[in-house]
């Protein structure tokens, strides 16, 4: 889909700015938001360039930059990061290769850190893209990122 | 044994959340016949007699919020709002993703009888864009509520008109703070508003506004089916009801309590939390989450309240009970904690935009210099309440409440 037809979904008023732009990013295989499409927001809302662009830089959900088909938020919060934040960043990277804020070579992963996720109970937890991954050890995690890869050869 | 008192999730688990007329069969939406046969001032009176007190934090009587928005007036308020804060970013807290997930036709039962007894038209639920799950419940609930005509024109033939609408934020801990909140559905940047005005006067759009949490409005058919004096009943004389604690960390059985109010901590500890993993001693309890406090074992057994917790240096605030045990180190969850304020933090204002990184600043030279620490938490104090005196919203005035709870119980130990 168009962001011109994403954008058709929704009516022209300023309330559903961040609804629009949440719809127009998970509509991009790439998980973010272009030039292009901040213009077609700013006029669709009769508002200017600047006022969309500032919105979409303020919140950490939103992207200008392509990202992965899979964006991967590890939380860091006090509970994850008592339980082992680090560690799990550690364990992803040594499954995907890739560190906090960067984007696999192959475009697949994009790994973020992220305040709390909600999920105290089961630290430390991960999402991604909209599912929850919850106690996460080495071998969950290795075996999250083998299915993901499995599923994508498949295709 | 102690056992649980649910009003917040006394539907949870009880109906399959994707299909209204299960709700219906457990009597469902019964509550909202009964409040929209009563006046609405009637209403406001009983939410007041009831001294229910605001969940997601702050503690303010509910009812005083409802009557001021009710009683709003200005030449050019064509329309009243209600708004459900159900933007839950307060580390260590999930009460209100488990209500919207299990039980989300209790929190839109209770919009429709604050919107009835404000005179709202219109009510939007904000929720934070990684409740996912809490999203896709909530839209179930909302459509199916509106196919039924709870939600719409002429509810219950009452001829009372209310719509939802569900937003999303985006990554935002501050926008869980009311009126940064209105800034956002408004489709602008999270920044705080200068306060008076206050929402009740001039919220949304301009218009009077009632902002209560999620968790507050899921106690509001309760007080309809069963009164202010048995609602009352329960809990202390300050906080009655009940509360929804989320307990995470060292403990055997992490999860989501509701019990009355003036419970002690040591009983949700050890009676629902089944005490600290492998029999270890407690340390820390990190209460009401990242603008909350660090008690430790003094505090054990003080009733939880908003004033009990208060006189002893802590706050009740979301919920959260983060326990850690002996093997932990306060001072590094502190460091997570202030990191987490440096990284919230909007930069509107400067106290907290330059104070939150200096705390980190100082921070990490207490880690580099162990011999000096006293000396810096002294100075983190110094920073943090200035921050406080000077800051526009709550989260440049909240790191003071970890820091002094620090030097209160922990200053050895940093």
């Amino acid at each position: 889909m168009d962001t011109m037809a994403v954008l058709k979904e929704f009516k022209p008023e300023k309330d559903n700015m961040l609804n629009i732009l949440h719809a127009i990013q998970n509509n991009n295989p790439q998980n973010y938001l272009t030039t292009e499409d901040i213009k077609l927001v700013a006029s669709y809302l009769n508002t200017t360039y600047s006022a969309v662009y500032g919105v979409v830089k303020y919140y950490s959900m939103f992207s200008v930059k392509p990202r992965g088909k899979y964006v991967i938020r590890v939380c860091k919060s006090p509970v994850c990061h008592m339980v082992s934040t680090k560690t799990i960043i550690d364990e992803i990277k040594n499954n995907i290769g890739i560190g906090i804020g960067e984007t696999s070579n192959d475009l697949l992963f994009t790994l973020e850190s992220s305040e709390c996720l909600g999920h105290c109970a089961k630290a430390p937890v991960m999402m991604i893209n909209d599912k929850v991954y919850k106690e996460l050890d080495a071998l969950k995690i290795k075996n999250i990122f083998q299915s993901i890869r499995m599923n994508e050869q498949n295709k | 044994m102690i056992t649980e008192k649910r009003i917040a999730l006394k539907n949870v688990g009880k109906y399959n959340v994707s299909d209204i007329n299960e709700y219906l069969k457990i009597g469902g939406y019964k509550n909202v016949e009964k409040a929209l046969r009563i006046n609405p001032n009637e209403i406001i009176d009983l939410i007041i007699d009831a001294k229910l007190r605001g969940r997601g934090g702050a503690g303010f009587p509910t009812g005083l919020k409802n009557k001021f928005t009710n009683q709003a007036v200005c030449e050019r308020c064509i329309q009243k709002f209600l708004v459900c804060n159900a933007d839950e970013g307060e580390p260590g807290t999930f009460k209100d993703r488990i209500i919207m997930e299990q039980d989300p036709h209790a929190l839109l039962e209770g919009m429709i009888i604050a919107a009835y007894a404000i005179g709202a038209t219109k009510g939007y639920i904000y929720i934070r864009g990684e409740y996912t799950e809490s999203v896709r419940m909530l839209r179930i609930a909302v459509q199916q509520a509106s196919e039924k005509g709870f939600l719409g024109k002429n509810i219950f033939n009452s001829g009372f008109d209310f719509g939802i609408e569900i937003k999303l934020g985006a990554g935002s801990y501050l926008c869980g703070e009311e009126l940064t909140l209105l800034e956002s559905i408004e489709g602008k940047r999270g920044y705080p508003r200068i306060k008076p005005p206050f929402p009740a006067e001039k919220g949304l759009f301009g218009m009077p506004t009632l902002i209560n949490n999620v968790e507050t409005f899921s106690h509001l058919p309760y007080i309809i089916e069963y009164g202010a004096e048995h609602y009352r009943a329960m809990g202390t004389p300050n906080s009655p009801g009940t509360k929804i604690f989320t307990i995470s960390g060292d403990v055997n059985k992490p999860g989501y309590y509701e019990t009355t109010l003036g419970i002690t901590l040591r009983q949700l500890i050890y009676d629902f939390g089944g005490g600290i993993k492998n029999n270890k001693n407690i340390k820390a309890v990190l209460l009401g989450g990242a603008a909350g406090t660090f008690v430790d074992e003094s505090v054990l057994d003080t009733p939880m309240g908003y004033d009990t917790l208060k006189e002893k240096g802590a706050v009740l605030g979301s919920g959260a009970i983060m326990v850690l045990s002996e093997d932990r180190s306060v001072f590094d969850m502190a460091y997570s904690v202030l990191e987490f304020f440096k990284h919230e933090s909007c930069g509107k204002c400067v106290p907290c935009r330059i104070g939150t990184t200096q705390l980190v600043r100082l921070m990490n030279e207490a880690k580099n210099n162990s011999g000096n620490r006293k000396e810096i938490l002294n100075q983190l104090i110094y920073e943090a309440d200035y921050m406080a005196k000077n800051s526009l919203c709550p989260l440049g005035q909240s790191p003071i409440m970890p820091l002094r709870s620090i030097k209160q119980f922990f200053e050895n130990q940093f």
